[in-house]
């Protein structure tokens, strides 16, 4: 195997411009949306209102976290998770429960914001709810992958797969699980808590004060991710993604490995979608199908698996594209032309072709990785050796 | 794995004496509430389990494809059960649409058996077509790469099934005889008997083909080895392709059957039973070729009785009893029910 010589001063240097761009970025799209936009002229607000509305952003800041967790998990460890939505519906459906009047028959409060003082249910500060979502994601990862990921790797992209099943069809189904209401079935769960900062409730229309702080739980993703990339269990799981029969053979303990890369993915699965509940105000069962653990694996794939930053990338380029841009183009295009074509209905053929296409021809993605490239590509030199299989 | 360590043996006894246990006491659960509802209502019973099989048969020919896929080149090929949706909406269009037969006739009758020729042929081209142009280049690659390729086929086969179809699910008339007969109190439609006298010919010619003919041969040879079997002068890529043939031709017949029978296309159906198709492959054994019918079979059977017994979870929960019995069985036995364990090659 053609190990290449780590580069670990150019690529500490490419991570600090990475993170003073990412800083400037957020900190322009800030000042932009609180304090620019709405004294633009008509002309050009709706044009920003058309192509980049706040709420898209958003939105596409919850995608980036919960695209960074699948990084991990297949970015990091080679581990195929086809079911990561069950994360952000468990995420959702926590951040539901404790942050909300849903559970009427208790009365708990632990700093709420004061506009929910006096609802019943369990109300926990958003801050709380993140880690509560969190953990119970993590331990639901760790649930489904301790008996699983002793198998192949397509064996467990299956079994993520049912398990991403499973679990939306339980919270769909789960208004009457023996006589006791769970989820409230596909009335869903709304509204919840607004978040409260220190001398201020967010209401559900703020979203430049939401982008600052979906802004921070991106910047504390990306600084986990890379820390945890160059530590030891970041080295380990890289050493699975690479070959795990020689990564067990060199002391990795596989199953703990894997478990840990599971468990963080599953952590920020559960951040999004406490982060997404409290963005769109509520969480409703028929959000969560399959598309969602596609889309995901699409943004990780297209912006390149193991980058941080390329999958920041990615995420936010097919969220864009999800939310707005493929519809804003669409009726660019139905205006300009007078045709009638429902340009949102092709994002079927759009991420298809992206996950073929990108793994046909650029399988490291858009902003690669050095060390995955070089791994990708190590077949296509054996094929050679071996006589060919073309 | 932890192989020198020294509890390796006790661990894996252990392991084994717990596996026994559990297996036992979800046999008598299994048991005791199949007794209860046999009890309660037996007619309800056998009409649950016949419907069951019935979905159980066509499941077999889905799993069969995935399958004959697996064992050869060791792929999940997600799009399979997207071949399965457009074989029925191709159907449905032939039928109906193109040749304006809605109603049961012998010339609708003949119209079937072409249209059933028709659609094994077409997807068994388009199968061989997509291994062809998204899998063969990735056969060196990393898993990871055509796993995320074949998901790729699948959205892209979905997406014309969407176009094609609509977004919503559609009813047709099927042009099969639509009465049904009685044994005792059991109502069985000709329908499901016809979907037994089609399928059981196929499977049959199926086992044939790779059990006693050369081209089958060089199948399980490909499957055992592929570096091997060329250099025994044995076409790889062809013998692949012809493998794909095989699970297309299978999937197309499916899906004329499922039009038929149901009558209803819609574009995701082929992700649903797919899935389904799959746990089926796996509960009997992946690449195992009587495992997947007998594992289709069982996953039927499982879910119709599920759906249909008088105190069962019901229909809304048919999926979570499906994948719950995948996981349990990936996390329990992942070699399936006649499978045998095998060493992974390195």
């Amino acid at each position: 195997m053609k190990l290449r010589k780590s580069k670990t001063p150019k690529q500490s240097a490419s991570h600090k411009k990475w993170t003073i761009g990412f800083l400037i970025a957020a900190v322009i799209i800030w000042v932009f949306y609180t304090y620019i936009m709405y004294n633009l002229p008509d002309g050009p607000q709706t044009i920003f209102q058309n192509w980049f509305p706040p709420t898209t952003i958003n939105e596409a800041m919850v995608w980036v976290i919960c695209a960074l967790g699948l990084n991990i998990v297949v970015g990091y460890a080679g581990l195929l998770d086809l079911g990561f939505v069950a994360f952000w519906a468990i995420g959702g459906y926590t951040a539901g429960w404790f942050m909300s009047a849903f559970f009427r028959q208790v009365n708990i409060h632990l700093g709420s914001p004061s506009d929910a003082a006096k609802l019943p249910g369990i109300h926990v500060t958003f801050w709380g709810v993140l880690f509560i979502g969190g953990l119970i994601c993590a331990f639901f990862g760790i649930i489904i992958g301790a008996p699983t990921l002793r198998l192949k790797s397509d064996y467990l992209a299956l079994v993520t797969l049912g398990f991403g099943e499973i679990i939306p069809q339980v919270f769909t189904n789960g208004e009457n699980i023996a006589g006791f209401n769970m989820s409230n079935g596909t009335k869903g769960i709304s509204p919840v808590d607004n978040i409260s900062v220190p001398g201020k409730i967010l209401g559900p229309f703020d979203f430049s004060w939401k982008f600052a702080i979906f802004v921070l739980l991106t910047a504390i993703m990306v600084f986990v991710s890379l820390r945890l990339r160059k530590g030891r269990l970041g080295r380990a799981w890289l050493a699975i993604r690479e070959d795990e029969l020689a990564a067990s053979m060199m002391g990795v303990p596989l199953m703990s490995t894997k478990l840990a890369a599971y468990a963080v993915g599953a952590f920020s699965g559960g951040v999004g979608g406490v982060a997404f509940a409290t963005h769109v105000n509520g969480v409703f069962a028929d959000r969560f199908n399959f598309s969602i653990s596609i889309i995901l694996l699409a943004m990780v794939v297209l912006g390149g698996m193991g980058n941080v930053w390329g999958v920041m990338v990615g995420a936010l380029l097919v969220a864009w594209i999800n939310s707005t841009g493929l519809p804003a183009f669409g009726d660019l295009v139905n205006n300009t032309f007078g045709t009638s074509i429902n340009f949102p209905s092709y994002n079927f053929l759009l991420f298809g072709g992206v996950l073929i296409l990108m793994m046909l021809f650029k399988r490291e993605g858009m902003i690669p990785e050095s060390r995955l490239k070089a791994i990708l590509h190590e077949a296509d030199d054996t094929t050679s050796n071996v006589g060919g299989a073309h | 794995m932890s192989l020198f360590s020294g509890g390796y043996q006790a661990r894996q006894d252990r392991r084994r004496y717990l596996e026994r246990t559990l297996s036992i006491i979800a046999a008598f659960g299994l048991l005791f509430w199949l007794g209860i509802n046999f009890l309660k209502s037996p007619s309800q019973f056998f009409q649950a389990s016949l419907i069951g099989l019935s979905n159980g048969i066509l499941y077999a020919l889905i799993a069969l494809g995935y399958t004959l896929v697996y064992g050869i080149i060791e792929l999940i090929n997600f799009a399979h059960g997207d071949l399965f949706m457009l074989s029925a909406v191709f159907s449905a269009n032939f039928i109906t649409i193109w040749f304006h037969r809605d109603s049961s006739s012998p010339a609708a009758w003949g119209l079937f058996l072409m249209c059933l020729l028709t659609v094994m042929i077409l997807a068994a081209t388009v199968n061989v077509g997509i291994e062809r142009f998204a899998y063969r280049r990735l056969r060196r690659a990393p898993k990871l790469a055509p796993l995320i390729t074949a998901v790729g086929v699948s959205f892209v086969l979905q997406f014309i099934g969407l176009r094609w179809n609509g977004s919503g699910p559609k009813t047709w008339n099927s042009v099969l005889p639509s009465g049904y007969f009685h044994i005792s109190t059991i109502k069985i439609p000709y329908t499901t008997l016809l979907s037994f006298v089609i399928t059981t010919p196929l499977l049959i010619l199926m086992s044939w083909i790779v059990t006693r003919t050369r081209q089958g041969k060089a199948m399980r040879a490909t499957a055992q080895d592929q570096d091997a079997a060329r250099l025994m002068g044995i076409n790889v890529d062809r013998t692949i392709s012809f493998t794909f043939a095989l699970g297309g031709a299978l999937a197309g017949a499916a899906g004329l059957l499922f039009q038929q029978t149901r009558g209803l296309t819609s574009y995701n159906l082929g992700y649903q039973l797919g899935l389904i198709a799959f746990t089926s492959a796996v509960m009997g054994g992946i690449g195992n070729l009587q495992g997947a019918v007998l594992g289709a079979l069982l996953i039927g059977l499982i879910q119709g009785l599920n759906d249909g017994l008088p105190i069962g979870l019901g229909q809304q929960w048919s999926q979570t009893v499906v994948f719950s019995i995948l996981i349990l069985l990936m996390a329990f036995r992942p070699t399936g029910l006649l499978g045998k364990a095998v060493t992974e090659k390195v």
